[in-house]
């Protein structure tokens, strides 16, 4: 990456951390985002996901590739469901795991996260699951460790969440097989939506057909269309011949920022209901991040619906998760399954 | 002190000089250009040659932290820098602690600049009392005790209070120096509103912040007839309304930073929080239409200079400082413009010396005879690394660090004494 066009007498090193996320073999170090990851190694999260969905139906629900491994929750900001995944995921693979919730202060801005890390790492911990308000926390702490330590993203302020957007991705490809043929739809608060920014990344690298956002102007970034999408006002047009439809969360604090005037007429705009969804493909499968406020971004009844997913999303969240884990921590990165 | 200085490229800008001569200076003061005065004997000779003389650089916007942030940097520190640097003049902004709002924090600024012994301190006294907004300072006592401008420094004045301070203002010919930034807009964004602020999810600073605060300040400068100095835009569209202002005649000027010429927002895309600076680093078209207003001298150049501690800098990218230590890379990153052909040598100087000069009214950034011995001499070829070592500003905060520069400031006098010599 380059500053832009510099002029010639000076020279400035371009800052360049786009491979901070892949040690010296080309191998995943740490996930941040899915941006500038190879189609191979979101295929490898996936296929090693695959192997490890059948380790929830067996009898014990642990595999050993983890064993020794110590691996910190540290969360900034609250969210019981990603957690509870992540230490879910970490537990099946027989590591040992920490949750750390840092309330949500002043003091735990700036330094203080620095300071955090630097406790915690002469713990001699493994892996950093990291989840805080600001955009780039992520690459803040995964600049700021030892080298042996990595660091997974499950969320930073509006940037990404890359292991949510690879467990929607394995959902996908689980119904839909192939990418190549699919029209994505991404419907709500795009601005201010980690998941969205990372699933587009994601379908993009992974050769989806189209991309789409659906959004009222208020809720979309200044420059939308740099995300790699098509973008839509309303779903009528939005919606025509869709094979994937991803609803994001609408936060109910978006009403005091002047942003949206209210649920009501947000719901008769951009709520997905059986109506709307009639404009896309018979066979579209419809993806919510959870939770879902029923009555304001979906109906309840496509919610819970035949085409709905929503489920299933859950379900894969904690083999993508292990995936994830094993493909950064595990001793020889081949996966044994199974046992 | 006589001191010859032989053999250099004079470079004045105000007077049409550009010329290779022997300079003389006596007294403090330049009292010849070529010949030698009668009875002259240097104590001291300089060898300029190859290297340029030009006057010396005048810098609209500094922060220099002392009083109140001496952990950040001190006045002894960065008028180090900026006489390392070339400056022989720094204007430092009012938001110390405590605020420079009466005589004095003004004189303390000043006599602690004296003591350190190089560059001359011209401080902004604050336009309100505490910056608050709400109760003016006395501006004519401020103005007796050397304040060169008064300034809101980037805190907020409702539109009212600010007509009602710049009418007090114009009373006593005072300059008002004004960030032109609409807090609300601004909101809590870190970065110019475009792709990479859509890409990262980071809050956006949209180009309005700037236009609608410019648009309303120059209604209110023509209306209350006042002097008014926009310092740090980065818009195009800011370039082009001032543009327009001043040649309808209102009293309205500006400055950018010398980094907004070479940066973008691109550079942010890896969260380095070395590229978190107010206002943003806007986008490339920005970037040439503020490199086309400073050709047209609708702007001159600042550096903007905000050094920082450390810890400022090591937090996720929203919560850092912004802010670049900007004083020792001003005159390389303005060089890089001539060697682009956007500006000719002697613009590049008049924009760091003259123009600012001229804005504040001050009897300074030309080499005339009998003028204040207030020059640099500098090599525009040669090429160096930035580092630690050579770095002088407390504040490590610059995005160059590692870089390689190209233009080095080899001596500079003030009042005839050499402050700094390259070592």
């Amino acid at each position: 990456m380059s500053s832009s066009d510099q002029t010639a007498s000076t020279s400035f090193n371009a800052p360049d951390c786009s491979q901070i996320q892949l040690n010296e073999h080309g191998r995943l170090h740490h996930f941040l985002t899915p941006q500038n990851l190879s189609k191979d190694i979101l295929t490898e999260i996936m296929d090693v996901a695959e192997s490890f969905s059948s380790v929830a139906n067996q009898a014990v629900k642990k595999v050993p590739v983890l064993r020794g491994k110590t691996i910190v929750n540290l969360f900034f900001e609250n969210s019981t469901r990603t957690r509870t995944t992540f230490e879910l995921a970490a537990k099946r693979l027989s590591a040992d795991v920490i949750n750390i919730n840092v309330a949500t202060s002043a003091a735990s801005k700036g330094e203080s996260v620095l300071d955090t890390i630097r406790t915690l790492e002469a713990m001699q911990v493994d892996m950093f699951v990291v989840r805080h308000a600001d955009s780039g926390t992520a690459h803040f702490i995964a600049r700021n460790v030892a080298p042996h330590v990595s660091v997974i993203n499950a969320g930073d302020g509006s940037h990404a969440h890359p292991t949510q957007a690879m467990l929607d991705m394995f959902t996908i490809r689980r119904v839909k097989k192939d990418f190549s043929k699919l029209k994505v739809a991404i419907i709500g608060d795009i601005l201010h939506s980690r998941v969205a920014r990372s699933e587009i990344h994601a379908l993009n690298i992974l050769g989806a057909k189209e991309v789409r956002v659906i959004a009222p102007n208020t809720l979309l970034p200044i420059d939308a269309k740099a995300l790699g999408v098509t973008v839509f006002n309303d779903l009528e047009s939005g919606l025509d011949d869709v094979d994937v439809v991803i609803m994001l969360r609408l936060q109910r604090e978006r009403m005091h920022g002047a942003l949206l005037p209210s649920e009501n007429e947000y719901f008769d705009r951009f709520g997905l209901t059986e109506e709307k969804l009639a404009y896309t493909k018979s066979d579209v499968t419809v993806m919510h991040p959870g939770p879902i406020n029923r009555g304001v971004e979906m109906a309840a009844s496509v919610a819970d619906g035949p085409n709905s997913v929503v489920l299933q999303q859950v379900t894969n969240g904690i083999a993508v998760r292990m995936a994830v884990m094993t493909l950064i921590l595990g001793q020889n990165r081949q996966v044994v399954g199974a046992e | 002190m006589n001191i010859l200085i032989k053999n250099g490229r004079v470079i004045d800008p105000r007077n049409g000089l550009d010329t290779v001569q022997d300079v003389y200076i006596a007294d403090g003061k330049i009292q010849s250009i070529g010949k030698v005065p009668k009875g002259f004997t240097a104590k001291k000779t300089i060898d300029a040659k190859n290297k340029v003389l030009a006057p010396g650089f005048i810098d609209l916007n500094t922060r220099l932290r002392e009083p109140g942030f001496e952990f950040k940097a001190t006045i002894a520190s960065e008028t180090k820098a900026a006489a390392a640097a070339g400056f022989t003049h720094i204007c430092c902004l009012p938001d110390t602690m405590p605020v420079i709002d009466t005589p004095a924090v003004a004189n303390l600024i000043q006599d602690k600049a004296q003591a350190a012994g190089f560059s001359k301190v011209l401080p902004i006294g604050a336009l309100t009392v505490d910056l608050q907004g709400e109760i003016l300072t006395e501006a004519y006592a401020l103005q007796q005790a050397g304040c060169v401008a008064l300034s809101q420094a980037p805190n907020t004045i409702a539109p009212h209070t600010l007509r009602r301070a710049l009418q007090y203002a114009s009373t006593f010919g005072m300059l008002v120096v004004l960030k032109a930034e609409d807090a609300a807009i601004r909101d809590d964004g870190c970065i110019h509103a475009g792709e990479i602020s859509s890409r990262l999810g980071l809050q956006g600073i949209p180009a309005s912040a700037e236009t609608v605060a410019v648009a309303q300040i120059i209604a209110l400068a023509d209306e209350t007839g006042a002097r008014v100095h926009l310092t740090g835009i980065s818009t195009a569209k800011a370039v082009s309304m001032l543009a327009r202002a001043q040649k309808d005649g209102i009293k309205i000027s500006a400055d950018a930073h010398a980094h907004q010429m070479h940066l973008t927002d691109k550079a942010v895309e890896t969260f380095d929080a070395n590229y978190h600076v107010s206002p943003p680093l806007r986008s490339t078209s920005d970037k040439k239409a503020l490199i086309k207003g400073l050709e047209k001298g609708v702007i001159q150049i600042s550096s903007g200079h905000e050094p920082h501690e450390a810890e400022a800098k090591q937090a996720p990218f929203p919560s850092t400082q912004a802010g670049i230590s900007s004083l020792e890379t001003a005159l390389p990153l303005t060089l890089g413009l001539v060697a682009a052909k956007s500006l000719t040598l002697s613009q590049a100087i008049s924009r760091l010396s003259f123009g600012p000069a001229e804005i504040l009214g001050i009897d300074a950034g030309h080499l005339s005879i009998g003028a204040e011995a207030n020059l640099c001499i500098f090599d525009a070829d040669e090429t160096w690394k930035v580092n630690q070592q050579n770095w002088l500003s407390r504040g490590l905060n610059t995005p160059f660090m590692g870089d390689k520069m190209t233009g080095r400031v080899t001596h500079t006098l003030i009042d005839g004494k050499v402050v700094y010599e390259q070592g």
